[in-house]
């Protein structure tokens, strides 16, 4: 393959390593040997048709499903470790449909997200005054007007920003987010695609995005899926020039656009049941 | 300035339930003691101990979605160990319960021996709970049961528990149970004084129990508890194995459900298989849902009114009682389904539904 990897060193920062990783569905083969280097610093994009793989390789990452292959995070490797014990090790991701916490309030989503920064005995414990780190999180997601509001109460996009700052708050190294613009207003997009730069120096930030135009504005790294591979990785305008990319955007033959439907049908039903285990708690007894 | 104002505001409506807790403290301590007869005191003190296992009940089912079906094996277990200990007291140093004798050859069996010792009979009343409520918890939430699998699987425990007492008469009494207790460490159970300091201790547990529950609820625990509750698979991508959490709750609940037991053996004067089967789990569920399985004084207040009931009308209605208890359940299920406590909540919300 001719894809090219930043060299881990470049910067001498953290980083995400993804290599040969694989995740099987019954035969159909949802990722099929990605190799992936996220960078600290960079704003990295994963953009593709539906069914490409995207979600399923964050899925994969954070614990949702088994995959085969290596993802390594500071010397670990993600790949069968279980969710929680993902997220300990720094790694936060956010899902299509935001799950926030609706009966409790932004501020006690946000301070239940810092759960694993405290001792057992302090859980013990009522939370007094808001922890300087919350009050970051808060102020960087803009929602301090709404701290004691339900969370249920909230617009999407502003969810979509809690669920950030939940991640903020978590200390995530890593962040998945996995459309975190959609359903957003042009103007919060704008807002939304800030907040990550100004979030984004520090830590490694992966978004999954279908719109072009918020991809083209805020994105140094990106990286085409297609059909569980990876096609192309490069600058946005390395990416637009890529006669690959533009033959899967634009000019698909019929027979591609018939796999892709397929594979597509298979990753949404996949996707459905993820979710349906991810939202299965919501009921109550 | 503002801002404070909302935040002692939020402070005082904080320590509101320890108000409630306090009256209620006064009302069972000092009110109940002053007004009712020995006979109804007593009856009272059995409801408290309900009131107590309801109190967890609440924890594990209100706020943690656990529907436990089997709280009475734990209560049973509590009540079974103060019952030994009790009815060894009654045998004196080296005897044996008259029972045995009755039923068998006069020999002890091992697991007796260590119950002649009151210190070691409290620590069990708190660590067998415990320690079976931690297996058993492990190993359901591990593997993830959850829902309706849960709560019939925890009903069937207390099936199974009944039914090994029953089996077991020349170890346990089998379906006579264990009574005729004639002290309680050391106090004669026969003199109107000490059941009224027995009763008192129930009420003291009741309110200890309580405040544990605010305690509880008012935490960081208390609110990752419904979290899970409510998204459990949410839970996980804070870095939290859901399992533990629910452990936790159950594992509280379980000692709660001990405790009320230990206590209801000296108040009743008896403990048999028909007050820890599985008919008797479900009246404590059944309070619990009356009085309101998510708030805090909810289901102790329901587990009192329910022990009422079952009194009063069986008393006024030797053979139809049931009907009208059961007829109580479906108008609160059907109009207040989150328990009579959300009344007022329920109220407030219509009258801003009419106003609006």
């Amino acid at each position: 393959m001719s894809i090219q990897h930043h060299a881990p060193d470049e910067l001498g920062h953290d980083y995400l390593e993804i290599r040969g990783l694989t995740v099987d569905f019954d035969g159909f083969k949802a990722v099929d040997g990605v190799d992936l280097t996220l960078l600290q610093g960079r704003l990295h994009f994963l953009i593709g048709p539906n069914g490409a793989g995207k979600t399923t390789l964050v899925d994969a990452v954070t614990g949702l499903v088994a995959g085969t292959g290596l993802a390594r995070y500071r010397n670990q490797d993600l790949l069968g470790m279980r969710s929680h014990r993902i997220v300990r090790a720094g790694i936060g991701r956010t899902f299509q449909t935001a799950t926030v916490f609706e009966e409790l309030t932004v501020l006690q989503n946000l301070d239940i997200a810092g759960g694993i920064h405290r001792r057992a005995w302090a859980m013990a414990l009522a939370r007094r005054g808001v922890p300087a780190y919350v009050e970051q999180a808060l102020e960087a997601i803009g929602l301090q007007d709404l701290r004691d509001r339900p969370a249920g109460v909230l617009a999407h996009g502003q969810k979509q920003w809690l669920e950030i700052g939940m991640l903020l708050v978590q200390d995530a190294k890593v962040m998945l987010l996995d459309e975190p613009v959609a359903g957003m207003s042009a103007e919060e997009r704008e807002e939304t695609g800030e907040l990550l730069r100004r979030i984004g120096y520090e830590r490694t930030i992966v978004v999954i995005e279908h719109d072009m135009e918020f991809v083209r504005r805020f994105a140094d790294v990106v990286t085409v899926m297609h059909a569980g591979t990876v096609l192309a990785e490069g600058s946005v305008s390395e990416i637009q020039a890529d006669p690959r990319v533009q033959e899967v955007y634009l000019g698909r033959q019929l027979d591609a656009v018939a796999d892709d439907e397929g594979a597509a049908e298979v990753e949404a039903q996949v996707q459905a049941e993820v979710e349906a285990t991810v939202e299965e708690g919501g009921r109550r007894a | 300035m503002t801002s404070r104002t909302k935040v002692r505001d939020t402070r005082l409506r904080g320590y509101a339930p320890l108000v409630a807790i306090a009256l209620l403290a006064v009302l069972l301590l000092v009110v109940a003691p002053a007004t009712l007869s020995q006979f109804r005191l007593n009856s009272l003190g059995k409801y408290l101990c309900w009131a107590i296992a309801a109190v967890g009940i609440g924890l594990a089912w209100g706020r943690g979605g656990m529907l436990v079906m089997g709280q009475g094996v734990f209560f049973g277990l509590g009540g079974y160990a103060m019952a030994m200990h009790l009815k060894l007291e009654a045998a004196g140093p080296g005897g044996v319960p008259d029972f045995m004798v009755l039923y068998g050859d006069g020999t002890m069996p091992a697991f007796w021996e260590p119950f002649r010792s009151g210190p070691f009979t409290l620590a069990a009343i708190v660590l067998l709970p415990a320690a079976v409520a931690t297996a058993l918890g492990w190993l359901i939430f591990k593997r993830k049961v959850k829902g309706a699998y849960f709560a019939i699987l925890t009903q069937a425990m207390a099936v199974v528990f009944a039914t090994l007492l029953i089996a077991t008469i020349k170890e346990t009494g089998g379906f006579n149970g264990l009574n005729q207790f004639t002290t309680f460490f050391g106090y004669n159970l026969y003199d109107p004084v000490n059941k009224q300091m027995v009763y008192s201790i129930a009420a003291g547990a009741l309110i200890g129990c309580l405040v544990v529950a605010w305690q509880l609820y008012r935490s960081r625990f208390g609110e990752l508890l419904v979290a899970t509750r409510d998204a459990e698979e949410r839970v996980r991508f804070l870095g939290h194995d859901p399992a533990n959490i629910k452990l936790v709750a159950f594992v509280v609940a379980a000692v709660m459900a001990s405790i009320g037991g230990a206590l209801f053996a000296p108040i009743a004067g008896i403990i048999s298989p028909s007050d820890v089967d599985a008919t008797a789990s479900i009246f404590l569920i059944a309070g619990v849902a009356l009085g309101g399985r998510a708030l805090l004084l909810g289901p102790a207040l329901g587990a009192i009114t329910v022990g009422f009931g079952r009194t009063y009308l069986s008393e006024q209605f030797p053979t139809q009682w049931t009907y009208f208890l059961g007829l109580l359940f479906v108008l609160v299920i059907l109009l207040l389904p989150r328990g009579v406590g959300d009344l007022p909540r329920a109220l407030r919300a219509g009258l801003r539904g009419r106003s609006a």
